[in-house]
């Protein structure tokens, strides 16, 4: 219990919050870093797998690239990264880790998706004499919108992750402000850390899911269509495909 | 330990070698006949790093195996009741996977730092993290699994007089397994990754050897810890794999009997 509450104290003392080591100046680089690094990993990992998954090639490389994705350490690219000559550029080794890891989720789930359009429904969109191009924009991708999203949501939690690990390696972030606790055997500021942490992690999961129902191109059609099941099978690709860092 | 061999020799090198030489490089070159050490010039891939440390290297990859296991083993033994649960009452079923999905969002970072001190520094905290992770992949894929088990089998096995505990180990369980051994294979290989930031609190596996070669800067023994980490967890989704082919030689049979019969037909249509 005095963890709790010395973390309480921690987070209530306004010194905490200000100034170049306080929270708000290290949420800033954590969002900062971690929003760079997705539209990063998107530029990157959503044309590739749109293209693959309209051309119908490459199925192996997508799944494959999960599988090594996961047993790659994420602390050890990091940490490779940083002894490389690219450790003396600033934060290019987090950004590079960052995005490397971000890649795996978002290239494979939007291909899949792709994939698992109803290739009825794509035929008879051929046959209706749409171009390849309308295909992709009008029925593929709003047909894979649901595992698209899928990937985005499990990259993100991925890059706030690893984000959070980059002060392992000397960056910044919040967890500075855990390893920095760690470094200091303060235990409230630890835990503080932690929690900051866990709260931004989850906010942004939330946030996801909401964007998620907001945005869905078919929204109202797809849950008239199939009903709730496919809502629900969801979850289990995002489990299935992603990985904890 | 962090400090790079180079180093210490070069603060043992006596003061008498010829100082008209330049570079450090050429003096270990005159100490040593068989040319500049791997050590001293901090290369990424240094055989004699591997050869002189071995004993760290095994005792680290040791550790790493160990708590990986117990991690895994623990978290099997948790997520199978949780799943017959789930399965059992509808609705604890939401809770219990909501639960652990957002188990699973928790950055292991802040998950080693928030139980840090319900178990003090200790080996507890990586293993209970880990745990913590496994449960969801765990419990998804024996759920998965179980309700996978087709419903005339369930109905023919109580014909026969099967009660519900022998239905479960007996019936459903054996056919649950590929499902099983699926996610513990995706359990192990991420759990293996994870390991590594237990270093933080000193329980790393090889991720300790990770953390002091980058304070030391001594980049064969990070390149050595990283590259023998993945090592272990391809090495381990084998071992799974070939577990799960151990455990059920029905599924061979039945491809086998497939690709015959795939055979015998081609057979049929060449001679018709």
């Amino acid at each position: 219990m005095d963890a709790i509450t010395g973390a309480w104290q921690w987070l209530t003392s306004a010194a905490n919050w200000a100034g170049e080591k306080g929270v708000w100046h290290r949420l800033g680089e954590h969002v900062q870093l971690s929003a760079v690094c997705l539209v990063i990993s998107c530029l990157i990992a959503l044309p590739v797998a749109l293209w693959l998954g309209h051309i119908g090639k490459g199925g192996t490389l997508a799944v494959n690239l999960s599988n090594v994705g996961r047993a790659v350490p994420t602390f050890a690219v990091l940490v490779l990264l940083t002894l490389s000559p690219l450790g003396k550029q600033g934060e290019w080794p987090t950004v590079i880790a960052l995005v490397l890891f971000a890649i795996p989720p978002l290239l494979t789930n939007a291909y899949l998706g792709m994939r698992e359009a109803d290739r009825d429904v794509v035929e008879a969109a051929r046959g209706m004499g749409m171009s390849g191009p309308q295909l992709l924009l009008r029925v593929e991708l709003p047909l894979a919108y649901p595992l698209i999203m899928t990937g985005l949501r499990s990259a993100t939690v991925q890059v706030v992750a690893t984000a959070t690990l980059a002060a392992l390696a000397g960056g910044g972030g919040l967890g500075r402000i855990i390893t920095a606790g760690f470094g200091n055997y303060d235990t409230p500021q630890v835990v503080a850390g932690a929690v900051l942490v866990a709260v931004l992690a989850l906010t942004v999961e939330g946030a996801l899911i909401l964007a998620d129902r907001l945005f869905d191109p078919m929204r109202g059609r797809r849950r008239r269509t199939r009903g709730r099941g496919r809502r629900g099978g969801r979850g289990d690709d995002a489990v299935a495909i992603g990985k904890p860092a | 330990m962090s400090v790079p061999w180079g180093t210490q020799l070069m603060a043992q090198l006596p003061a008498s070698l010829p100082t008209q030489l330049t570079g450090h490089h050429v003096v270990l070159a005159a100490a040593r006949p068989g040319g500049p050490s791997c050590l001293e010039a901090n290369d990424w891939i240094c055989g004699e790093y591997v050869r002189t440390r071995s004993q760290e290297l095994l005792d680290a990859t040791l550790q790493h195996i160990g708590i990986t296991a117990a991690s895994v083993v623990i978290g099997l033994l948790i997520a199978f009741p949780l799943a017959l649960i789930a399965r059992r009452w509808r609705a604890a079923a939401g809770p219990v996977l909501g639960l652990t999905t957002v188990l699973y969002t928790v950055p292991s970072l802040a998950m080693f730092a928030l139980l840090t001190p319900v178990f003090g520094v200790s080996v507890s905290v990586v293993v209970t993290g880990l745990v913590l992770y496994s449960l969801t992949i765990l419990v998804r894929n024996i759920l998965a699994g179980l309700e996978a088990v087709p419903g005339e089998v369930r109905e023919a096995a109580r014909g026969m007089g099967y009660g519900s505990l022998r239905l479960l180990f007996g019936v459903e369980l054996p056919l649950a397994i590929p499902a099983l051994v699926a996610g513990l294979r995706i359990a192990t290989v991420s759990t293996v990754a994870m390991t590594t930031i237990g270093s933080v609190v000193g329980y790393g596996g090889l991720g300790n050897l990770i953390a002091s070669g980058m304070e030391g800067f001594f980049k064969a023994e990070v390149l050595t810890a990283s590259v023998l980490c993945v090592l272990l967890a391809l090495v381990a989704d084998l071992l799974l794999l070939a577990l799960q082919r151990l455990l059920t030689p029905w599924t061979r049979t039945q491809a086998r009997a497939r690709s015959r019969a795939r055979r015998a037909a081609r057979v049929t249509k060449a001679v018709a």
